[in-house]
């Protein structure tokens, strides 16, 4: 650890009662504690994670070689559709509710959610999809027969789903676990909205609320707008397999570019809401190890609400090869390049947060490096794919999986990591392991890199991407290989965490209050926080309540 | 096995253009990624400048802390414009490429040639309406100069959604149910150039290949005209098409001229001018068909042409008969 | 370090005093009718997109009727709920009960006048959810509206019921405001769903 920082020890933490295993699960399954379920949320976000991270490995291993058959492609079309639903609604979606309710309330210096009960609702409900999702492995078809798991790929192109293409229950299992499974997050971002408005502690204004809190407050609003509207695509669905109705039903009339339509209006800001996360950690992240207030925070905030809006405006960008008109093509070309500026400012003010600063080569920090040049990669390769004349080259090939594996790995995972790295401390009251910490690192940059920088180059030399399989000789063979090579380093790196979150909760070194010289209100509590978070509700000043307090000469407020 | 077919361009390198649409396309990639390029060196390289340059040096004092600088509004206003510039360029130059590909008329007296591709699981049946032909996985087509002779295409789909992919002469066109849409190309050089289904359409998304044969103009005209007839009669095979025609084969398959009108799989006519089977699956070779008849399900599984569970002499003459259908 | 923040140079205690923030249940369902709004309108654009476009009869021009009472009564039980709110915020429980009661009749109305007409739809026209796109969107918008409606009747009954067993329902008087507002949006979303169905649609 780069901070060497002298602080004072906490006091112990008053020793908790003796409990027996089944009251402490009891404390845990009935619990309605925002920094509990915080917990729960991101623990079983981890989970899903591995289930879906071994289901990439078996990709992998499928394609690293030509003809190879290591899965058949049924199983394969079941991998990579339950490989990308679970990432996104019980990976990202879980993460997004884990760590909003473990820190909105403390950041803005609240005892808890405003609705409690909702929240843990939200989360058994989740929780519910889940295991739904998993069970069509087990039901329907049995397990012999790997099941009956969605094969429709995650976004379900209809009539793929329809009943004369999709028959047995694949796809209901795909539609209803993805419905219970946004309980979770439309019961998060109603109690994040609320509390943000409701319960911000004296003094605490919307404008001096961390940035951190905006991003997730954003993200609610769009989480709000954008579930619903899958939801109802998803009725639809139901309703036409179960009633017989024709909403996608192209034998009557129904029309299959509907479902494309529906799907990406709630798609393209879902995208947004997957990376927001990883942008919220970044800008608690960045200022702390660089020592300096976050760079233009209302710029900040102008451009999260910006990316906010404009997001529900460019869903079409998915559907470039649909044959739209010209016209509503180059509207989308318009709005999807226009929302590269507001990206490009969050990058540029973080970039300017270093500048001048003092930067400590934390491993939270070093994730945050790298999602930044990675999420520069990421946002280029998405300029390029917005441009649609090439976008009908890339669209569907493997450059499109390179550009948005590297957002969502190269972004959001890197910035959970980073948040994990930075937070786990608070949540725990143990530091984790920084030597296995760079480890992990180091290899997951290698590893991450290896894996799809070469997917860009497979996608250029005509790669459709979902191809369980493919002759040699086409120039992909080479590519293909080692980019499954970066894949399985990329697990070891994945292992190397869980084995970190681990080892640390065991015999981690003790925290303390504030391990990081931070200055938002989560670290002036205990670590772990009890659970009423404050003993007493604080009154803050300014954007950085810590900074003030730490540096009574020179207060943060005197510049507001 | 490697890819069937002998002597198709085997990469179908999107860099590699040879009609107009993909140079368009290419040309404007170019662009955007030598755009991107400079921003992203410009860009890493601050990135980097920063992390590094102001790190922690060791014989600092730990607990000085930096200037603290809030903001300004002079640079953010400088990184909120300059982008929005360099966005405008390229929304302007996409506009025009949009217009340039996507509403491309025949030129009056260009004498194009007009197709039907309608997207199957899995595998693309191919019309010329104003030829009278009817084929299948691959589509034949005139070299065309200054824009004389281009294809144009009308996509349709039996099913679900596809995407037709010939990465060297255009970008995607997604085939949808209940819709035309609508893709053209005017190659330039001759050549096999492959391309494939691009859009997840089922169990053997992977295997719904394609070939585009560009053949110049009087190759091609007379490649129609032998296409265009019925069926060859062959009467030293006349016992083996006898045994063709009480099979199922004909419920699926059309053999123009003869009784098996199926619709359902692909048009067998001229089989034998093909170079693939299946969908690019094999090399079209007698043994090749053979195996291919015997037992499709062992070289594309899950496709919809089932094992017949011939005898050894059925499958014989079932092959024999399809080998003269040339 | 735990009760640190409040060792701020000035706590300014005035500030504390001052400090108004809304009401978490108004936030919360505001929040919730948007999220319903969301939800009502891609069923909507999905009416809009299919209107005209089915490929077999029966067509909304030969058979559908504007339910103009069913429509009278829902709107106006807005305003009977309205009233009903504003009796239980002045304590006359006795008015309270009157308008709660018109305003679940007129509820209920508007439900059998829905139901007549879906009968006869479906016994008399031969219409059904399966039968072409007029149908599937017809059935899932209105329908979807008109279980807004029955859960929204649930819960008028449910303070109906407990109010006549003696339960102090102006304690609840917040939550009886929260149900008010959401039975406001399902008369308003009528309005859209009526104007959409009924006029644009035909």
């Amino acid at each position: 650890m780069a901070t060497s920082i002298d602080y004072p020890l906490p006091k112990p933490a008053p020793s908790p009662a003796e409990f027996s295993f089944s009251q402490a699960l009891w404390k845990w399954v009935a619990t309605v504690d925002a920094k509990r379920l915080g917990i729960m949320y991101t623990g079983t976000a981890f989970v899903f994670m591995l289930i879906g991270g071994c289901l990439a490995m078996v990709i992998r291993a499928q394609l690293m070689f030509p003809n190879s058959d290591v899965v058949g492609p049924d199983t394969y079309n079941r991998l990579f559709t339950m490989h990308g639903t679970t990432m996104i609604f019980f990976l990202a979606m879980p993460v997004i509710s884990g760590l909003s309710n473990f820190l909105v309330p403390l950041m803005i210096g609240a005892r808890d959610m405003v609705f409690p009960r909702l929240n843990a609702f939200g989360y058994w409900m989740f929780l519910c999809g889940g295991c739904l999702l998993y069970f069509s492995y087990i039901g329907g078809g049995g397990l012999g027969g790997a099941g009956s798991a969605p094969d429709a790929g995650w976004f379900a192109y209809a009539p793929l789903t329809e009943l004369a293409y999709s028959r047995g229950p694949s796809s209901d299992y795909w539609a209803l676990a993805i419905i219970l499974g946004g309980f979770g997050s439309l019961a998060t971002s109603i109690n994040v909205i609320a509390t943000c408005i409701c319960a911000r502690c004296p003094g605490m204004t919307l404008a001096r609320m961390p940035m951190f809190v905006w991003t997730m407050l954003t993200t609610a609003w769009l989480i709000i707008l954008a579930i619903p509207a899958l939801t109802a695509a998803q009725f639809m669905l139901l309703l036409d397999r179960y009633l017989g109705a024709n909403f996608f039903n192209t034998q009557n009339g129904g029309s299959a570019v509907l479902w494309q339509h529906f799907f990406w209006i709630f798609g393209h800001p879902e995208v947004y809401i997957v990376i927001f996360p990883a942008f919220a950690t970044l800008s608690e992240v960045i200022p702390v190890f660089s020592r300096k207030p976050l760079f233009g925070k209302p710029a900040m905030v102008g451009a999260i609400v910006a990316i906010g809006f404009i997001s529900l405006g460019v869903w079409a960008h998915h559907m470039f090869a649909v044959g739209l008109t010209p016209w509503s093509n180059t509207f989308f070309v318009a709005s999807s390049m226009i929302i590269a500026v507001p990206t490009g400012v969050k990058i540029f003010n973080w970039t300017a947060t270093m500048w001048g600063g003092k930067v400590r080569y934390s491993t939270a920090m070093l994730f945050c490096l790298a999602f930044l040049l990675q999420f520069l990669v990421a946002g280029l390769t998405g300029i390029m794919l917005a441009v649609a004349p090439f976008d009908w080259q890339l669209t569907d090939s493997y450059f499109v999986v390179a550009h948005f594996h590297y957002t969502l790995i190269g972004g959001t995972v890197f910035g959970v990591f980073a948040a994990t790295y930075y937070w786990y401390p608070k949540a725990v009251g143990k530091m984790m392991s920084e030597t296995l910490g760079k480890w992990h690192f180091w290899l997951m940059v290698i590893g991450f890199n290896l894996t799809f920088m070469p997917q860009h180059y497979l996608g250029i030399i005509g790669m459709p991407r979902r191809i369980y399989t493919y002759s040699p000789g086409r120039g992909w063979d080479l590519w293909n290989f080692w980019s499954s090579i970066g894949a399985y380093i990329q697990g070891i790196a994945v292992l190397l965490f869980v084995i970190n979150i681990i080892k640390s909760g065991i015999n981690g070194r003790p925290a303390g209050d504030d391990p990081w010289d931070a200055w938002t209100l989560e670290w002036s509590t205990t670590s772990p926080p009890p659970e009423y978070n404050f003993e007493k509700i604080p009154v803050v000043r300014s954007g950085r309540p810590l900074w003030d307090l730490k540096h009574p000469q020179d207060p943060d407020w005197k510049y507001e | 096995m490697a890819v069937p077919g002998s002597h198709a361009n085997r990469i179908a390198d999107t860099f590699n253009p040879v009609a107009t649409p993909a140079h368009m396309e290419k040309g404007i990639a170019i662009l955007t990624i030598a755009i991107c390029g400079v921003i992203f060196v410009i860009v890493a390289g601050l990135i980097v400048y920063a992390f590094v340059h102001y790190r922690v040096k060791r014989d600092e004092r730990e607990f000085e802390e930096p200037p603290q600088i809030y903001g300004s509004n002079q640079i953010e206003l400088a990184w909120t414009v300059i982008p929005i510039l360099i966005v405008f360029v390229l929304i302007g130059v996409s506009a025009r490429v949009i217009r340039a590909i996507q509403a491309h008329q025949p030129a009056p007296h260009s004498d194009p040639v007009y197709a039907t591709v309608v997207g199957h699981q899995w595998w693309w049946e191919v019309h010329y309406p104003n030829l009278g032909i009817t084929t299948a996985n691959e589509i034949h087509v005139p070299v065309s100069h200054d824009g004389r002779h281009a294809t144009f295409f009308t996509l349709e789909s039996a099913d679900v959604d596809h995407s037709f992919w010939v990465p060297q002469l255009s970008g995607k066109t997604d085939v949808i149910p209940n819709r035309n849409n609508f893709v053209w190309m005017d190659p330039s050089k001759a050549g096999v150039y492959i391309g494939q289904c691009a859009e997840y359409c089922g169990t053997q998304h992977a295997h719904m290949g394609l070939r585009v044969v560009a053949q110049p103009l009087p190759e091609f005209r007379k490649w129609a005209a032998a296409e265009a007839k019925p069926a060859v009669e062959d009467p030293s095979v006349a016992k083996d098409k006898a045994v063709f025609d009480s099979l199922a084969c004909i419920n699926c398959h059309t053999v123009r001229g003869t009784i098996a009108q199926g619709t359902f799989g692909p048009d067998l006519t001229h089989l034998m001018s093909r170079q693939t089977l299946g969908a690019g699956v094999l090399s079209n070779t007698p043994q090749h068909l053979r195996d291919w008849v015997n037992d499709p399900q062992k070289y594309k599984v899950g496709c919809k042409m089932p094992d017949m569970h011939l005898d050894d002499q059925q499958l014989t003459e079932v092959v024999a008969y399809l080998e003269t259908l040339k | 370090m735990a009760a640190g923040v409040n060792l701020l140079p000035i706590p300014p205690e005035e500030m504390e005093r001052s400090w108004k923030l809304p009401d978490p249940g108004t936030v919360g369902i505001i929040f919730f009718i948007i999220m319903e709004s969301a939800l009502f309108s891609l069923f909507v654009m999905a009416y809009l997109v299919y209107a005209g476009k089915s490929l077999t009869g029966p067509y909304p021009k030969d058979i559908l009727e504007a339910p103009i009472l069913g429509t009278i009564c829902l709107w106006s039980s807005s305003f009977t709920v309205w009233m009903a709110e504003r009796a239980l915020e002045k304590g006359r429980m006795l008015g309270f009960k009157l308008w709660w009661l018109a305003t679940i009749i007129l509820g209920l109305e508007f439900l059998n006048a829905t139901g007549l007409e879906w009968y006869r739809m479906i016994y008399h026209d031969h219409l059904t959810i399966a039968t072409n796109l007029f149908g599937t969107t017809f059935y899932s918008l209105v329908g979807l509206h008109a279980s807004h409606v029955c859960v929204g009747m649930f819960f008028l009954l449910i303070v109906f019921i407990v109010t006549l067993m003696g339960f102090p329902i102006q304690t609840q008087a917040r939550r009886v405001k929260f149900l008010s507002w959401y039975w406001h949006f399902v008369d308003g979303i009528w309005v859209v769903v009526f104007t959409v169905v009924y006029v644009i649609g035909k």
